[in-house]
């Protein structure tokens, strides 16, 4: 075995054992659920076609008739019930753990916690490339990108065409299946845009392919007319408009001169017109122009500098936010959000002197 | 020395960006101590565009996000949120990325629900959900929502929900808040919205990558920007100062937990932006070294070369 593998095979094992401890002994890594009983009834009258479901422990059920029975003695077909699963924290858990053992409805989520594991050896995975390309780096790559394209697949599907399409050809049929808040009549016009759908993916038939471009022209051009309208109202004109600024600045409040206001306003004129000197190419930049133009090349750098350091900061945000997830959703080693800790120091005490505390669960 | 930094492997700086990066996460996460934020007029701008309007203003707060942004976006999304609800304001959630709406709902889970579990759906705050068609879907319901908003995302019908019974366009908000990572998001609101109807409002919220892209548009376009962790760091010390009572943890008794300065104690997941700035300023100081050290070796490369 080549040296630097036996070192890498040492390190990984040696954390895979430190993971192994960490998740049994402190129960790292564990994701908590609390199960919320949902109760509904339908109080519509007899009569109506559309049911009315409202919920039984709601305020609103004070006032049905029907709710003042228990719920079990409630018709079957008018009341439903299940169990809907909410995001809790482990401080929930033990506070209720300890005071209500008996009716506890908080729980440890197997699947949600295979989950924040799943998302931490992806993370590390990813991060894995920073040494070498690697298998564990291209599963990772890969399952990125086949779960993205199924998402946009279902999102197309359900917040597109059924809403958009099926939804405004077929109201009554979607409301029966899917929406079942929709109101709107039929609208035919909606046919036109399948019709151009249809035609778009005929440039997959093996004969007939210049009817996709009908289509793919309307797109083109409606695109570029709206962009057009857009970028010359607020990017042309607009931009003409900001820089027409005093270059002596007022203070509102006491009518002196702001020097700094018209530092500012003086530095956003020049940076303005030096910039565009630069990019204008029909004179050669010699003499003023030339020096006009190399003042706005320094504009364009600062620029630039100013880009980079953002986007500097935005990445180290976003590798903050990765290691703060491995650092306290996996491993447990901070607690920012005191998420772990019990509710009140009642509780706390009564777990710091159990048998919790001695599990190092408290 | 020298040719120790010329052939410097990468890996090594990769390793001491990830120690900048963690050791003050770990440090901060433990101790609670973070470096204090003096906003700027940028933050201040967004800061008193929403707490200057009358409570019960309508706000459309539309978080146009995803998971890759949200270390740098959900602070702030966090903090407009709770902001908004502070000061009494109306809702209306939307989003113009596929997965918004998931940031939506984290929003109303650990922020309304939890802090404000007097607010009512569909009376404070409403959410609208996605639509596709990027800024097609702003020139569509800067006239008219129900031409795309026909229902919420729970499938209630647009004239069911009592707060949007007198809405029918964008134009009738009082303010925009955009929480935008790219395309689209706050460029395309003013191009769309806040152009062609200068009477709109808005703030928003940014990457670091677009914030020097929308600067131009300040002030006359847009009112106040949040650029990236910072802005959002910004922001959270203006709101914590004013709303710091509620904010705070709470001891056994109820009452708001204070430090041994008289400050108030605020939970953690209302200063997400104020603590990464730690690892911020670690990197960057990290950043300006190795940019230097780079600089130091060109130009003692160019100068042996000019000997040899």
């Amino acid at each position: 075995m080549k040296r630097e593998t036996m070192i890498w095979t040492i390190v990984l094992l040696i954390g895979a054992v430190l993971l192994v401890l960490n998740g049994a002994l402190r129960g790292a890594g564990q994701a908590y659920v609390k199960e919320v009983p949902m109760r509904f009834v339908d109080v519509a009258e007899p009569g109506e076609v559309r049911p009315d479901w409202i919920r039984y422990d709601s305020e609103a059920a004070l006032d049905e008739e029907l709710c003042v029975q228990p719920f079990e003695q409630i018709d079957p077909d008018r009341r439903k019930e299940w169990t809907r699963t909410e995001k809790a924290e482990r401080g929930e858990y033990l506070t209720a753990r300890a005071t209500r053992p008996n009716d506890n409805p908080y729980r440890v989520s197997i699947s949600r916690t295979i989950g924040v594991w799943v998302a931490a050896l992806f993370t590390l995975f990813i991060f894995s490339f920073l040494y070498k390309d690697n298998p564990l780096y291209k599963i990772a790559e890969a399952s990125v990108v086949g779960v993205s394209a199924a998402y946009w697949m279902v999102i197309g599907f359900w917040d597109v065409i059924v809403p958009n399409l099926f939804g405004k050809v077929a109201p009554a049929l979607v409301r029966q299946w899917a929406i079942p808040g929709l109101e709107d009549p039929p609208n035919y016009w909606y046919l036109v845009p399948l019709i151009l759908g249809v035609m778009l993916l005929w440039r997959l038939a093996p004969k007939g392919a210049w009817i996709g471009r009908w289509p793919l022209a309307f797109v083109i051009g409606t695109t570029a007319g709206i962009r057009l309208i857009g970028f010359i109202q607020a990017d042309f004109l607009s931009q003409i408009r900001n820089t027409v600024i005093p270059l002596v600045a007022v203070e509102a409040s006491t009518g002196t001169f702001d020097f700094w206001a018209s530092a500012k306003n003086l530095t956003i004129v020049i940076g303005v017109l030096a910039g565009l000197v630069y990019f204008f190419f029909s004179i050669e930049h010699k003499g003023i122009v030339g020096k006009t133009a190399r003042l706005g090349i320094w504009f364009l750098m600062i620029t630039f500098g100013a880009a980079f350091g953002y986007t500097v900061m935005g990445r180290i945000a976003l590798f903050a936010i990765r290691l703060e997830f491995l650092f306290d959703d996996w491993l447990w080693l901070i607690d920012p959000v005191q998420r772990r800790v019990p509710v009140d120091p009642e509780t706390l005490a009564l777990l710091s002197s159990g048998p919790l505390a001695a599990l190092g669960l408290a | 020395m020298y040719e120790f930094l010329r052939d410097l492997d990468r890996r090594w700086i990769f390793l001491m960006m990830f120690l900048c990066v963690a050791v003050p996460i770990i440090v901060i996460g433990l101790t609670g101590e973070t470096f204090p934020e003096e906003p700027t007029d940028l933050a201040r701008a967004v800061f008193h565009a929403i707490d200057d309007m009358p409570s019960g203003s309508k706000v459309l707060l539309s978080y146009d996000y995803d998971p890759a942004s949200e270390g740098e976006l959900s602070p702030m999304a966090t903090m407009f949120a709770y902001h908004c609800a502070a000061k009494g304001h109306k809702m209306y959630f939307m989003a113009l990325w596929p997965v918004g709406p998931q940031m939506v709902d984290d929003t109303i889970e650990n922020i309304l629900k939890r802090d404000f579990p007097n607010l009512e759906y569909g009376e404070d705050y409403v959410n609208l959900g996605y639509k596709s068609g990027y800024e097609g879907v702003i020139k569509v319901i800067i006239t008219d929502f129900t031409e795309l908003y026909t229902t919420d995302t729970r499938g209630t019908p647009w004239s069911a929900i009592p707060m949007c019974e007198d809405v029918e366009s964008v134009q009738d908000m009082d303010l925009l808040i955009n929480v935008s990572a790219g395309y689209a998001g706050t460029k395309e609101w003013v191009q769309y919205a806040v152009t062609p109807y200068p009477k709109l409002r808005m703030v928003a919220g940014c990457t670091g990558v677009q914030a020097p892209l929308l600067y131009p548009y300040i002030p006359q376009q847009l009112h106040g920007l949040l650029g990236a962790i910072k802005g959002a760091a910004e922001y959270e010390a203006l709101v914590t100062a004013k709303y710091g009572e509620q904010m705070a943890r709470r001891d056994a008794d109820g009452n708001p937990v204070v430090d041994e300065e008289g400050n108030y104690v605020i939970r953690g997941k209302y200063t997400e932006g104020i603590r990464r700035m730690g690892p911020q300023l670690v990197a960057h100081l990290l950043m300006i070294v190795l940019i230097i050290l780079g600089n130091v070796i060109y130009f003692i490369e160019k100068r042996r070369e000019r000997r040899r």
